[in-house]
């Protein structure tokens, strides 16, 4: 599978991620070298077999919805790079 | 105190032969002498860590000493510590204090053991050669010019250089193995549950798994007796019952059966990895064991299937990383999208970047099916090769890497050549199986390790068939020339 500019260009928008011209230019033979390696599974005949998303088979443990810990606010709102009153600010996005 | 072993150390403490306090200062002390050489820790903070170690003290004085009480440990910076920058070898969080604490940080502190530092490693764990951390490269202290593997390099340089008296770190796709090879040491990647993920920065989810990293499998054992415990804050967390590591350590090796992958002994390991790995199956013969030949036939298929599954997580994962409620943002920006975008770019490095792409092409639409589906699919079979072969063997064994530590700057540019050092570690991470790797013998003066690979929760016995080695070797109590 090649990855050309343009497939880069759409996978760097999903992600969010600002790519150079330059960036761009090198990502693609990298890329392209990696999806080389990863061709190899589409050789494999897998119709019947199960996917496994996770190493052992366990059931997702539930809980009871109660509130375990208190005022995280007041430690965690000082990591955002920038708040106000407790909110974090960004650009503004509704007109 | 420079290699004396965490049991030792323990009954010293409790003896009162030395302090914590005095301890936690002689391996900062050492820290201060060869940190700058070494670069495997990111941040020290001597005033915490020695307030952690008066405590300590305070507790053994009192009798209230457990087993890790007052001993200092080497903390990959993955975990967030209450109060330590948490950086996770990324500019993202360069500047990030972490406001609670990792579980696997909760269970030291609750014995009060000493956190002597964050220790280096790739970006995200990211990274075989921990050449892709942000804050520079780890080197390796049996020799300088060489990396000491990674992710978890900034803790095996550490161990190896007996900065920290153990240390923790992380394995996803070797992580910890293939670093405790390069450096010389035990390290040990538990069965996939066994420790709890909560607090610890998530690369691949379905594969990261913490382990003890220490000089021997008796010292790992003690270890994982605090890392292991059921966590509701993990849901993937294992309600296992808890279990002492150090039990069964002098159990005798008298007939089991060791599995030998013919896959694991082909082209592509080196002919001087080779020659140690053989002589190190000799000595488990000698001692009684059995040697099995097995067969993983689809083992060649992990690397590939990997590089799907990993980067597929990582890109779910990474995408928390948006510059608004931690972490780095970009200074100047038009909008919204313009600062996600300038924010994701300058944030993280070029590993990172290649990864989260990768995982963005395989998850987008018309692609799910073909590969992360496809790649879920020969998971399966790769742990279905496993679970053939624990019929026939106790334990499987082979190398831990390809080669001994290579040269820094060697595989940089080469994402490729790179991801073949996991080639003998990745299948037991998509398995979820337990696996370790020690110490077993030194090639131009570069360690060499050996692989064992139990199956699901048998890490009591992969650590006692460890231990029995390493009563007849002292591979694993060397230690480099240049830091002794």
């Amino acid at each position: 599978m090649t990855i050309n500019q343009d497939d880069i260009k759409k996978i760097a928008y999903l992600a969010r991620i600002k790519i150079s011209q330059e960036e761009s230019t090198l990502l693609e033979k990298k890329l392209t070298g990696i999806m080389d390696l990863i061709d190899k599974i589409q050789k494999i005949d897998t119709d019947s077999i199960e996917p496994m998303s996770h190493a052992l088979d366990i059931n997702q443990p539930l809980r009871k919805d109660e509130i375990s810990e208190l005022d995280i606010r007041k430690k965690t709102m000082p990591l955002a790079p920038e708040e106000e009153d407790s909110l974090f600010m960004v650009p503004q996005v509704i007109e | 105190m420079l290699n004396l072993s965490l049991k030792q150390l323990s009954q010293k403490l409790n003896d009162k032969t030395f302090s914590s306090q005095e301890l936690t200062e002689f391996f900062l002390s050492r820290i201060k002498q060869y940190n700058k050489d070494i670069n495997a820790f990111i941040t020290i903070d001597e005033s915490l860590s020695l307030s952690m170690a008066k405590m300590a003290d305070k507790k053994i004085s009192k009798g209230e000493h457990k087993s890790l009480t007052g001993i200092p440990i080497a903390q990959k910076d993955i975990f967030c510590a209450e109060g330590w920058r948490t950086t996770c070898g990324s500019k993202m969080l360069e500047n990030f204090v972490a406001p609670y604490n990792a579980t696997v940080i909760q269970n030291f502190n609750d014995i009060d053991a000493v956190n002597l530092g964050k220790t280096n490693m790739d970006e995200f764990a990211m990274g075989s050669s921990n050449e892709t951390s942000y804050f520079g490269s780890v080197k390796n202290p049996w020799n300088l010019r060489c990396v000491p593997g990674g992710s978890s390099g900034g803790s095996a340089a550490a161990v190896a250089a007996r900065l920290a008296p153990a240390a923790t770190g992380t394995d996803t796709g070797g992580s910890i193995r293939q670093p405790a090879s390069l450096c010389g040491f035990t390290g040990l990647k538990p069965t996939y549950g066994l420790v709890s993920r909560y607090g610890m920065i998530a690369f691949a989810s379905s594969l990261d798994q913490a382990g003890p990293m220490a000089p021997s499998a008796e010292d790992c054992a003690m270890l994982l007796n605090t890392m292991a415990s059921h966590d509701h804050k993990d849901s993937t967390s294992v309600d296992h019952k808890k279990e002492d590591y150090t039990t069964n350590l002098n159990r005798s090796v008298q007939g089991i059966r060791i599995g030998i992958p013919k896959e694991f002994f082909g082209d592509g390991m080196d002919a001087s990895v080779q020659k140690i790995i053989e002589e190190a199956l000799d000595k488990y013969r000698k001692l009684g064991a059995e040697l099995v030949d097995i067969s993983l036939p689809n083992s060649d298929l992990a690397i590939p299937v990997y590089y799907v599954i990993a980067p597929a997580e990582a890109s779910s994962n990474l995408s928390r990383y948006d510059g608004v409620r931690y972490g780095y943002r970009t200074k100047e920006y038009d909008d919204l999208m313009d600062m996600y975008f300038k924010t994701r770019q300058e944030g993280f490095g070029e590993e990172v970047k290649r990864r989260i792409l990768i995982g963005t092409y395989v998850l987008s639409a018309g692609y799910y099916d073909a590969y992360y589906l496809k790649a879920q699919k020969i998971r399966r079979l790769i742990s279905d090769d496993f679970k053939q072969a624990f019929k026939k063997c106790d334990v499987i064994m082979g190398p831990s890497a390809p080669s001994v530590a290579f040269g820094s700057g060697e595989k940089k540019e080469d994402p490729l050549a790179m991801y073949l050092q996991d080639i003998y570690t990745i299948s037991t991470n998509l398995a979820g199986l337990p696996a370790m790797s020690i110490p077993a013998g030194l090639s131009n003066n570069l360690p060499v390790g050996l692989q064992l690979i139990g199956n699901y929760f048998e890490e009591g016995r992969l650590l006692n068939i460890a231990h029995q080695f390493q009563l007849g070797t002292d591979w694993h109590q060397k230690i480099p020339k240049e830091v002794s």
